[in-house]
């Protein structure tokens, strides 16, 4: 049972939703200041996006390395909706393969993670080493007497698991079934690259743990979501009131050239009541008579150099990298057909971090995850805009704040960066 | 099995007064949440205590995140007033359905025990659904004759959070 399910109008109830390839997909007369309902309800535009996007030249991120540490080391995970192993062999290389035995198909890791010597497909035992290769196929050559048997011409070589390009930038492991994508620095650019680098470059990360959870919402809503400044200060009660994010105040939404990535900044104030004071007259959410019994949580200890106190990541078409004060993760988002998807989070620190700090991240993670104050929040809102997008009959969402510009912007009532995604976006999908 | 609640549990025979009085505890605060009652949450708990909600995942690894971490009676007051009044969320109605007590140590002060509890969430529109099944491990003192939450560790089973998790567990 998703999330997703309705007693009333279930998911595939209007049309909308069954759209074929036979549908016109014009995109509106309006350009990018309009979005069609159909890129997020469509399940033709899903699979397009499935074989274009996730399975085409992109880096998919996959693991992050402190979660394979050693040699054997291994984890379940994710390119698009492609259920796929992250392994180190003893060597210390990762590789990355379809969770998809090459004789019937079965999906023959079961494990979240693990330490293994080799992989045993339980079915028919065929089995493979840590870099996907075929090792032993049982009974190849019959039994005795009996025949049987696989041909005289099967080589274990040409069996293998399917395997993925893979790359690592900085602890971290992307993975492709593209072997055109270009190298991972210029497929991120000199933008994105700068603060992704912050979080990763040279530092030991210390696994702090995960959530999972379903958010009945089309994947790409989560990439807006990161890349509109507007909906931050407005919904969040938590930024605006302790002026974590406020209108006004130093912000910036950072974008790559071709605009498929995003990096939303913001520089905490110095002086929260003065910045906030400008502006909460435009801002519902703004609770003067909230004060925190334990103020702990918010405090943020300065140990990055970066003008930047939050820095959120959409790096297309799957991760999410979060520096939220603090509070340090990777939001990697598995599609899960138009009206879902499966967001996995890893939450870390770093080796370095003493005991203080680590519980200083824990309570600071209170601000994300599907419980977070901010967390939550994005996940009940992307949940409403799916349910209206699906069932009603007006058919575009328009993305007007900021006139016409695209990608990179230093205002705050500005989508910009949305409308620069979609540029690429139709592009990439012929739309 | 969680760290701290491994112990090899006295004779329930000697205990059943001790569980009946630890149903009694569960039975009021699944109340209080379960009316909506949130600002009266923390009133269960003790001033210094730890409260956290997890993927039995993260417990079975000693990974230490929270979904809900708390480490003091004020970061949960905190929280309980933003749901109440600050947090932007569908209407839900939650029904909590908590079995299995045992008791794990009854040592003077020190009382420990487990329980399983059920959480059932209803939505507008939505059907009722299994949100979280998961396990208690919980810590008593004593304060004024009744007891309190020193600890709290939530433990669920459930993989996959539907959407999110507003309201405590």
């Amino acid at each position: 049972m998703f999330s997703v399910n309705t007693v009333i109008h279930q998911p595939g109830t209007f049309a909308k939703e069954q759209l074929d390839d036979s549908f016109d997909y014009k995109w509106p007369d309006e350009g990018l200041q309009a979005i069609p309902d159909w890129i997020y309800t469509s399940p033709e535009i899903y699979q397009r996006e499935v074989k274009r996007i996730f399975h085409g030249p992109t880096w998919n991120f996959v693991a992050l390395e402190a979660e394979i540490p050693d040699p054997g080391d291994f984890k379940r995970s994710y390119v698009g909706p492609t259920p796929v192993v992250v392994a180190r062999d003893t060597d210390g290389s990762v590789h990355v393969f379809e969770n998809r035995c090459a004789h019937r198909g079965a999906e023959f890791c079961r494990s979240q993670r693990g330490n293994a010597k080799e992989f045993v497909c339980p079915y028919h035992q065929w089995s493979y080493d840590l870099k996907g290769n075929l090792q032993g196929v049982p009974f190849k050559r019959g039994v005795k007497g009996e025949g049987g048997g696989m041909p005289k011409d099967f080589r274990n070589e040409d069996h293998g698991l399917m395997k993925l390009n893979v790359t690592r930038l900085h602890g971290v492991v992307f993975a492709s079934f593209s072997r055109e994508v270009e190298p991972i620095e210029q497929y991120l650019g000199p933008e994105i690259l700068k603060d992704f680098e912050v979080v990763f470059k040279g530092r030991k990360l210390k696994l702090l743990g995960y959530y999972r959870n379903e958010l009945p919402g089309n994947w790409k809503l989560y990439h807006e979501n990161l890349k509109d400044p507007y909906h931050a200060t407005l919904l969040h009660s938590f930024l605006v009131t302790f002026g974590l994010m406020v209108a006004g105040s130093k912000n910036g939404m950072i974008a790559d050239a071709s605009g498929r990535h995003g990096t939303l900044a913001s520089a905490k104030p110095e002086n929260v009541a003065a910045a906030v004071g400008e502006v909460k007259g435009e801002m519902r959410s703004y609770r003067e008579d909230f004060k925190l019994a334990d103020g702990r949580f918010l405090e943020y200890v300065r140990e990055f150099d970066s003008p930047w106190s939050v820095t959120m990541q959409t790096i297309w078409p799957n991760l999410i990298v979060q520096r939220e004060l603090n509070t340090l993760g990777i939001r990697h988002i598995v599609p899960n057909g138009p009206h879902s998807q499966i967001m996995l989070w890893t939450m870390f620190g770093y080796e370095s971090d003493d005991e203080e700090m680590t519980r200083h991240r824990l309570r600071q993670g209170n601000l994300m995850g599907p419980s977070g104050f901010l967390g939550l929040e994005d996940n009940e809102a992307i949940k409403f805009v799916q349910e209206g997008l699906r069932r009603s009959p007006s058919d575009r969402g328009i993305v007007k704040l900021g006139g016409n510009t695209l990608g990179s912007t230093n205002a705050v009532i500005d989508e910009a960066a949305i409308r620069g995604m979609y540029a690429h976006y139709r592009q990439t999908m012929g739309l | 099995m969680y760290p701290g609640y491994d112990m090899t549990p006295p004779d329930p025979r000697e205990t059943r007064e001790l569980r009946l009085e630890i149903e009694e505890f569960h039975a009021d605060y699944c109340w209080t949440l379960d009316c909506g009652d949130v600002e009266r949450w923390p009133d269960y708990f003790a001033d210094d205590a730890v409260y956290r909600i997890t993927a039995r995942e993260n417990a079975d690894a000693g990974l230490p995140v929270g979904l809900v971490y708390a480490d003091s009676k004020a970061m949960i007051r905190d929280r309980a007033f933003a749901i109440k009044h600050t947090q932007m969320y569908a209407p839900r109605s939650m029904q909590h359905f908590v079995s299995n007590v045992r008791v794990l140590e009854a040592k003077g002060a020190a009382i420990k025990a487990q329980s399983n509890y059920l959480l059932l969430q209803t939505l507008v529109e939505g059907p009722t659904t299994i949100h979280q099944a998961g396990r208690y491990y919980d810590s008593f003192v004593r304060a004024g004759g009744r007891l309190l939450l020193k600890e709290r560790q939530c433990v669920y089973d459930t993989v996959l959070i539907a959407n999110d998790l507003v309201l405590p567990v």
